[in-house]
């Protein structure tokens, strides 16, 4: 179980640019929920993500995971109990190592990485079957730069490193906006079949409102640093576009409709 | 050109000391993405390390592990005033590399010492072969270690934090701890060189390390060109960096052999890595404007025959 309590974030604080990013986010996520996160450009979407994930620490509020409260615990400690997935594809995963090696670094997550080998012989076979479930033709090429790879490809592999070893917490950043419409839906399916098959809890952002409300059984809508729609179960089934849009106009107070449509749909 | 060849064996026992050096810088250069220019003040602090503790009565063997030591430290500090300050790496090598030129002074207690004992590595032309041999072994040695090195889970997550921070960073990797040590034993690795050259020259000096790590750039570089179209394997690439360290010394005696007054030497050495440097770049560069040239011709053409065909 995730709980979020009165997390608070500005940057530049004190300056001109200030800009408050997160403003008393409280939000409670119970284990197996597939929440989609969906909001304008600058609601705070991303930040609230890396302060999950610790990228840096927040002004004020508590992020606790299974009891365990995460504020002061550096970003790639926390990294044992989170998977993540980037927008860019060149971020998830190392372009000069092999599908493999980056397989073999992800399956240590966690753990003390010694002296032991990088990768053992014995890990092939169960990597081989991993790629063989995306059925993106990777499993004859382990040896491959991940760097050789098409974009969608490359976030395929990264889903696969952010779950190989079970997160407790799936994040995922808009982790098809940079792909076109095709590979984006595929990464999509992959994406579902990942998080049914291991019930994961998983927070994923992302700007396309049919995706928002076809995946998941919960939506939220963020604004201003702030959740402002929350909807799950049968109401989360039962959403149409329209009925979103709609939600998000009385949310934003009417104002930003126009501006915020093109951003959503 | 009879000199040139009798200048050989002194070219090769240079490149095979001066490679261990250019090892040490793969491993933040390559490994690492971090240029570092530490190294220009580590390999005199190795040398002077050496001298002073052999002087002393020292047992030889000890005396390259202290010099290692402190070129581990000096590493250990760039990598601190890296990550712990969050000052640019090549700023970092620079402070490190400008305290080191104090610190060097202070442990000869003066700019240069000779060495009193002979060793196993020297340009005594009668001895030359031994010194061949042992610095051959010597680097057999520390590429096979480093192969099996970075072949292990945390050799692995070294290479992942130069090839990718973020991805490190969410795989669990502690990418600022990891760099520090890769900047401990590139370091370290370039102090043994520099205790080897002392030997080898028989006196340390404060300034045998200027433009080291340009020697360094240019065996890595000519290094890879070598090997890159044949292997990707890691041992083969560190391999193949001695090599171009012994190639740039070659053509270094070469040059020396053509009479060119000393003081131009610099500029020489300065250009032969300029052009090695320089040569891949720009022949991607001339490629690519050719290609575009070409294709554009080719629509040129294309279009004409459309004209005359309507
Ligand atoms: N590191 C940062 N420094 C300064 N401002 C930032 C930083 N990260 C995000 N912001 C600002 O915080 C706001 C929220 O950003 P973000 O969380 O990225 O929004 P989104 O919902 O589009 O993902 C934006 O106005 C953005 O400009
Ligand atoms: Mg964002």
């Amino acid at each position: 179980m995730l709980e979020i309590k009165n997390l608070s974030k500005t940057f530049n604080a004190g300056t001109v640019n200030a800009k408050t990013a997160l403003d008393g986010l409280s939000l409670t996520l119970n284990d197996g929920d597939f929440v989609t996160v969906i909001g304008g450009n600058g609601a705070g979407k991303s930040t609230l993500l890396n302060a999950i994930a610790g990228v840096f620490q927040p002004d004020t509020g508590d992020i606790i995971l299974d009891g365990v409260r995460l504020n002061g615990v550096p970003e790639h400690k926390r990294a044992k109990y989170l998977g993540r997935v980037f927008q860019d594809p060149m971020m998830g995963t190392a372009a000069n190592m092999q599908i493999d090696e980056n397989l073999a670094l992800a399956k240590r997550r966690g753990a003390l990485r010694g002296l032991r080998w990088g990768i053992n012989p014995s890990e092939h076979a169960e990597y081989r079957k991993l790629l063989l479930t995306l059925d993106l033709g990777l499993e004859d090429r382990l040896t491959s730069k991940v760097g050789l790879l098409s974009g969608g490809q490359r976030q395929a592999v990264t889903l696969l490193m952010a779950t190989l070893k079970q997160p407790k917490l799936l994040l995922l950043d808009e982790h098809t906006a940079a792909l076109d419409p095709k590979t984006a839906a595929k990464v999509l399916d992959i994406t579902e079949k990942i998080v049914s098959e291991n019930k994961l809890t998983t927070l994923m952002i992302t700007h396309n409102m049919r995706d928002a409300i076809r995946y998941g059984n919960r939506l939220i809508m963020m604004r201003e640093g702030k959740v402002v729609v929350d909807v799950s179960g049968e109401a989360k089934q039962k959403l149409t576009v329209e009925a979103l849009l709609e939600l998000f106009t009385k949310a934003s107070g009417g104002d930003e409709f126009l501006s915020d449509r093109a951003i959503l749909s | 050109m009879e000199a040139f060849f009798n200048g050989l064996p002194y070219a090769v026992a240079q490149g095979l000391i001066w490679g261990i050096m250019a090892i040490g810088v793969f491993i933040t250069y390559k490994v690492l993405d971090v240029a570092d220019l530490t190294v220009d003040g580590s390999i005199a602090t190795g040398g002077a390390v050496f001298v002073v503790t052999c002087n002393a009565g020292m047992n030889v063997a000890l005396c390259m592990l202290l010099a290692f030591a402190a070129g581990c430290i000096a590493g250990t500090v760039t990598g601190l005033i890296h990550t712990v300050c969050g000052i640019q790496p090549i700023l970092a090598g620079i402070l490190t590399q400008l305290m080191l030129w104090s610190l060097n002074y202070k442990i000869m207690d003066r700019a240069n010492t000779a060495l009193m004992k002979d060793t196993f590595i020297t340009m005594n032309i009668d001895l030359l072969g031994y010194t061949i041999t042992w610095a051959l072994l010597i680097c057999i040695g520390i590429v096979l270690l480093l192969y099996l090195f970075f072949g292990t889970e945390f050799g692995c997550a070294i290479r992942a934090t130069g090839d990718n921070e973020h991805m490190s960073r969410a795989q669990g990797i502690n990418v600022n701890f990891n760099k520090v040590f890769g900047l401990m034993l590139s370091n370290g690795l370039v102090a043994f060189s520099g205790a080897m050259l002392a030997q080898y020259q028989g006196a340390a000096d404060i300034k045998m390390g200027s433009g080291a790590i340009v020697i360094g750039l240019a065996s890595i570089v000519i290094g890879t060109s070598l090997v890159s179209k044949l292997t990707r394997n890691f041992a083969i690439t560190l391999i193949g960096t001695v090599v171009g360290a012994v190639i740039y010394f070659s053509i270094y005696q070469f040059v020396v052999n053509l009479d060119f007054s000393t003081e131009l030497l610099k500029m020489l050495s300065a250009i032969v890595v300029l052009i090695f440097l320089a040569v891949p770049n720009l022949k991607k560069k001339y490629f690519s404007v050719k290609r575009s040239k070409k294709v554009a011709a080719e629509a040129s053409v294309a279009e004409k025959g459309g004209e005359e065909n309507a």
